[in-house]
């Protein structure tokens, strides 16, 4: 066994590995350390738990449409009556500027027909209920077009007033600035009135 | 250009001191650094800049002694601080106004070192330190205009963070990050409270790098050519520049003062005295007027490149007219430093300082219509002076003659003129 600093074969001394190690054990150190920093800034327990909310449908009577908060933000649900479901039903996928549905209860990149859009966690499509993360997909605006009264848009949905997108009667963007149709939240319905959001 | 010390301690406490803690000799060195003799009075918003750095956190700190971060409180504490405590208006006046004069006085600094070449070697790290004092500076200001929690700190601050989620991959996560939560909420104002405190102090550091930088390079000057005889082309900092700085110094603060007492609203939006409100958004959400410039190029970027979005590609353009500057230094391949002998160069110059402007008025406007164009083309004409202009000049253009010296530049208008300049004669104005 050589005591020497330097090997004379290039190998690494017992030295070098040394020096090697103790770099490594810090640098795995600092990462530790450095994590619980970061991370810190993430959703907190409180947070998460606000990130489901339990809405009660039976109030919201045909034609009409709420607005509830969920993790901070506005869902739209409206009550769709027949005759828009047809109209939204109607719709030719190449007269869409987002083809995806954009519906967080189906996997992979369905296309953006009503019944994608209108589909809930269990897979089944309830046409009568359109639910919708109420956030433009342009630069985060609040649509106008939930309440009663307000402007609803060249498309009869849902009109964003800051730079002019024009969403459908699915909450999918047809006209404006906006890249991408109103999110799908992940929802499941409880029980036939009341829907769980998140 | 560093200088060999010539203080010499007095007293006794000085000797002591001096082998103990030269404090006293950097303070008198840094009093006598030999300056170029010919500066003109768009180099005294430095100081003026440091006066504003000064007043900003003195106000600031004041300020966060009445104010409360929480979003249930935010809005009440600042008309608190408005109505109840004592001078709080004066405070909150001068602490709002005092942003819109920092960053009136970092543009003028800014084009400043543009037209006299101050990027240009041995000065890139003075210019490049200068950069990033600017984005902490967009940074902190940012963060402090959500901290009312009026509607536009709410939305101002949606938009700005939504422009992360353009990043692919982790742009999402990146979001919730800074939002600590799924939109601007609680989480959010308790940080930027935080890093707004925290920010102005690292600008102190960088700013004292920056001084340290341009104390080893020495200053630049309107003529662009080196201090070669220090009796002849430099003047000690004090007394000469100590009153230069203080005379503008208080020029500008009877503007600033103009603003805090006579006009101290104009430069804000009446929105941001409506409490946030995260289920209706403003008609239009404008920024702060020194941003437009950028929400200009962010928002022409409206047709998709390849595989980048418009989205993706607006974020892009806006970080990457800030982030071209720091390049600066090796794109502009002119030796010549002063654009007083660039006569080509000068007319780009200031056509870039009107694409500038024009790229503010248009930030404020919607982004519709002509006006979408019209930003278009000043986007292109601001990053064509960067990345053709200005290399391309540097081996086309022929510059005029420089002078031989500032002495020489000084006493003769004329470069040409032959006699160099007599010793100990009077500068002239400039």
């Amino acid at each position: 066994m050589t005591t020497s600093d330097v090997s004379e074969d290039g190998e690494p001394t017992r030295r070098d590995f040394i020096h090697i190690f103790g770099a490594a054990t810090a640098a795995a150190g600092a990462g530790a350390v450095l994590w619980p920093l970061v991370h810190q800034m993430n959703p907190d327990a409180s947070v998460l738990a606000l990130s489901t909310k339990e809405v009660d449908l039976s109030s919201v009577p045909v034609g009409q449409a709420i607005k509830v908060m969920w993790q901070g933000k506005p869902v739209f649900i409206r009550h769709r009556t027949p005759a828009e479901i047809t109209e939204a039903e109607a719709t030719p996928l190449s007269a869409l500027k987002d083809d995806v549905a954009r519906n967080d209860n189906l996997s992979g990149q369905p296309e953006a027909t009503d019944d994608a859009r209108v589909t809930a966690s269990d897979g089944v499509a309830r046409p009568e209920w359109l639910i919708l993360v109420g956030v433009c997909t342009h630069l985060g605006c609040i649509p106008l077009g939930t309440s009663a009264g307000e402007n609803r848009g060249e498309y009869n949905g849902w009109f964003c007033p800051c730079h002019g997108s024009h969403y459908d009667l699915a909450g999918r963007i047809r006209k404006g600035p906006a890249p991408e149709n109103l999110p799908v939240p992940p929802y499941q319905f409880v029980s036939d009135t009341v829907v769980k959001i998140g | 250009m560093s200088h060999v010390s010539t203080y010499k301690p007095s007293t006794g406490i000085e000797k002591w001191l001096d082998k103990r803690l030269p404090i006293v000799r950097f303070g008198a060195d840094f009093m006598e650094f030999p300056t170029p003799k010919n500066l003109n009075y768009w180099w005294t918003f430095g100081a003026i800049l440091a006066v504003c750095l000064v007043i900003q956190i003195l106000t600031g700190v004041i300020l966060a002694m009445h104010y409360t971060p929480h979003t249930s409180m935010a809005f009440d504490s600042v008309e608190h601080i408005m109505r109840d405590v004592n001078y709080g208006w004066l405070l909150r006046y001068v602490h709002a106004n005092g942003a819109s004069m920092f960053f009136i006085a970092v543009y003028i600094h800014m084009f400043r070192g543009l037209y006299y070449g101050s990027y240009k070697e041995p000065r890139e790290v003075v210019w490049m330190l200068g950069v990033v004092i600017y984005l902490l500076m967009m940074a902190t200001a940012f963060m402090g205009y959500v901290l009312p929690w009026g509607q536009m700190s709410y939305w101002g601050a949606t938009v700005i963070t939504n422009l992360f989620s353009a990043i692919p991959v982790v742009g999402e996560s990146i979001r919730t990050l800074l939002w600590g939560g799924f939109s601007v909420d609680n989480p959010t104002l308790n940080r930027f409270f935080s890093l707004h405190y925290l920010l102005p102090f690292a600008i102190f550091g960088v700013v004292a790098l920056h001084i340290w930088a341009f104390h080893t390079s020495g200053n630049n000057n309107p003529a662009g050519v080196e201090i070669k005889d220090v009796k002849k082309d430099a003047v000690p900092f004090h007394p000469y520049y100590t009153v230069k700085d203080g005379f503008a110094i208080v020029v500008f603060l009877i503007l600033f003062a103009a603003f805090v007492f006579f006009n101290p609203n104009s430069l804000g939006h009446a929105d941001n005295y409506i409490e946030a409100n995260p289920l209706s958004t403003p008609a239009s959400i404008v920024p702060e007027w020194y941003y437009l410039p950028f929400y200009a190029i962010l928002r022409a970027i409206t047709f998709d490149i390849g595989p980048i979005s418009s989205k993706l590609g607006g974020v892009i353009a806006m970080f990457g007219s800030i982030l071209i500057l720091f390049v600066l230094p090796w794109l502009d391949t002119s030796k010549v430093r002063s654009m007083r002998y660039r006569p080509v160069a000068r007319m780009w110059f200031f056509l870039f300082v009107i694409a500038c402007l024009a790229l503010g008025w248009l930030g404020g406007k919607p982004a519709e219509g002509s006006y979408v164009m019209y930003a278009q083309i000043a986007t292109a004409y601001y990053f064509g002076f960067f990345l053709i202009i200005l290399p391309l000049l540097g081996i086309l253009e022929t510059p005029k003659p420089l002078p031989r010296s500032i002495s020489e530049s000084v006493l003769h208008k004329s470069a040409k003129v032959e006699t160099s300049a007599a010793p100990g004669a009077p500068a002239a104005a400039e």
